[in-house]
């Protein structure tokens, strides 16, 4: 888009810091009324209260070593219609896949004659704060583990059930209802467990490894252009903190694998397998760069 | 797909004359029967297409819907409430499936 | 899934091809006539009025599958006086028709909110039908946008 190249071509090697977008806009908003898109497009100053009760924090200072200066949640950078959804959970359409996911919970299956509340009783207890620290360490397997990874695991070792397919049956909703058990908390990740340095590390050279036809990175659209629009899209600094995230879009719930790979897809490039090892080094990494920002599982986006 | 599941909000109580806003929202695909298969052929349409919101037996608003309403429909509307009693909603199918809800208000 | 990059392609060019011929087409989309046509039936002939009702819905829309849309009509809501029901159309979809609500004394008020589907940029026109038999009308114009790289 001519408005939004123009606004960042003159800042692009000079800085990617907010700081900077921000006096763009500022730029922009005195040399007048053609500019208009690109002051709406920086992300909004809304605050995020959830059901009137649990204040979200959608903006917070970058960890160390975060190349931005503010890490700031997606919903900001969504319409004031499509924020408005997120802060009720009843009108939060992925609320339905929670309450799925609160009944498959409760659920026995396979072999064992097991349910997850077999074990984990009340979710709301056990499981609280559980999802801010994932993906974690996984001694076994000597790989870092998500949501998903755990609950097929748990599946197989403890219920013998048949592990869950990429997307398929609970999954997405069980993650969901298992993540919302932590809305509010801080995402937090531990590097210092086994290995997750090195896949941290792996997960950021992915990142910034330009791919595609269209040879674009995460970071040429996440970190560059945050807060531009990429035609009528307002891109996002790509946080993980809501997944899964409800999309408009597809209508239903849609897991961070997923959008991996649909990133990667558009990028015009082959994509990795969800879960495999090049996707679980950069959840590693993207969820780092989102540590502070409250767990908003089921975040709801465009 | 997941099983078909109502959700309403109603308060719990209001003083009589009160107009309360109701919530009610349900999982389902609303399938428009503009969409096509993989293979080309159009996937028939299946859409919640009334829904009735009754109370002590007598309607207090309805609606008819289209395939234009939105996956998991959402419908919030009014009700002046003048005594205690029970809502009942409900929700009509293409394939013939009702999916119905109820609720109690009390009298503050 | 199991997409390859050149079946990924040949789904590209299907869409692009689909997209061409629905516009060209015509008959795939509802007109501003034929949302006018359904909207005189709904009236039952008579003109409508602009103002008593007013219709909520975004000026531009993130994503045209779930636009949220409100309508509210000023009304006494009595057993003599009030708005039977009210029909949303939006004039550039398949089909013009998106929902009719309608009310009762024991609505309280004549006002409701859903959320809706819009093919493309297009006009959401609300009209209601009172006891009395007068017909209001809004209009919204509501942009859809399209994604970013089409993902």
């Amino acid at each position: 888009m001519p408005v939004a190249r123009g606004g960042s071509a003159g800042n692009l090697s000079g800085g990617k810091t907010l700081k900077t977008l921000f006096s763009v806009s500022m730029a922009a908003i005195m040399s007048g009324g053609m500019w208009a898109s690109v002051v709406l497009a920086g992300p909004s100053d809304d605050k995020l209260v959830i059901d009137e009760q649990i204040e979200m924090t959608t903006r917070t200072a970058a960890p160390e070593g975060h190349p931005l200066d503010e890490v700031i949640s997606g919903w900001h950078y969504r319409t004031p219609e499509t924020r408005a959804l997120e802060t009720d959970t009843f009108q939060n359409p992925g609320m339905l896949a929670v309450e799925e996911g609160a009944q498959i919970w409760e659920t026995v299956e396979g072999t064992e004659g097991k349910s997850c509340a077999t074990c984990h009783g009340d979710a709301s207890e056990s499981m609280a704060g559980v999802g801010a620290n994932y993906p974690k360490w996984d001694e076994d397997s000597g790989k870092p583990i998500n949501i998903e990874l755990q609950i097929n695991k748990c599946r197989v070792e403890n219920m013998g059930a048949e592990p869950y397919k990429f997307d398929k049956d609970g999954q997405k909703p069980l993650t969901a209802f298992i993540k919302h058990q932590s809305l509010g908390q801080p995402v937090a990740l531990d590097l210092s467990q086994g290995d997750m340095q090195t896949w941290w590390d792996k997960g950021k050279d992915l990142y910034y490894r330009r791919t595609g036809q269209l040879n674009l990175s995460c970071a040429t659209c996440h970190e560059d252009y945050n807060g531009y629009r990429i035609r009528a899209d307002h891109l996002s600094q790509g946080n993980a903190n809501g997944f899964p995230t409800y999309r408009l879009k597809q209508g239903a719930l849609v897991s961070i694998h997923n959008r991996f790979r649909g990133c990667i897809r558009d990028t015009r490039a082959e994509y990795p397998a969800a879960f495999s090892d090049d996707l679980m080094a950069l959840e590693v990494y993207v969820t780092w760069r989102g540590s502070g920002l409250s767990v908003e599982t089921p975040a709801v986006r465009q | 797909m997941a099983k078909v599941k109502p959700r309403v909000k109603v308060p719990k109580s209001a003083a009589a004359g009160d107009v309360i806003t109701i919530k009610t929202l349900i999982s389902h695909p609303m399938e428009s029967g503009q969409r096509k298969d993989k293979e080309g052929n159009p996937i028939p349409r299946k859409i919640i297409n009334s829904f009735t919101c009754e109370f002590n037996g007598q309607t207090v608003f309805s609606c008819d819907i289209e395939p234009a309403i939105s996956a998991n429909p959402y419908l919030e509307f009014t009700a002046k409430v003048d005594e205690a009693g029970t809502f009942k909603f409900t929700w009509v199918d293409d394939d013939g499936s009702v999916y119905s809800d109820e609720q109690e208000i009390a009298l503050k | 899934m199991t997409l390859t990059r050149r079946s990924m392609l040949t789904l590209s060019a299907g869409a692009a091809v689909v997209t061409a011929f629905g516009l060209r087409a015509g008959p795939a989309f509802a007109s501003a006539e034929d949302a006018m046509a359904k909207i005189t039936d709904f009236a039952g002939g008579t003109e409508p009025q602009m103002g008593t009702i007013s219709l909520t819905a975004p000026e531009i829309a993130e994503n045209g599958n779930t636009v949220p849309v409100s309508v509210s009509v000023d009304s006494p809501m009595t057993e003599e006086d009030h708005v039977a029901s009210v029909a949303i159309y939006a004039d550039g979809n398949p089909n013009p028709e998106v929902i009719t609500f309608n009310f009762t004394p024991m609505s309280g008020e004549a006002s409701a909110t859903t959320r809706m589907r819009l093919a493309k940029t297009q006009n959401v026109i609300a009209v209601a039908k009172t006891s009395t038999g007068a017909v209001f009308m809004d209009k919204k114009e509501v942009k859809v946008t399209i994604g970013g790289c089409g993902g």
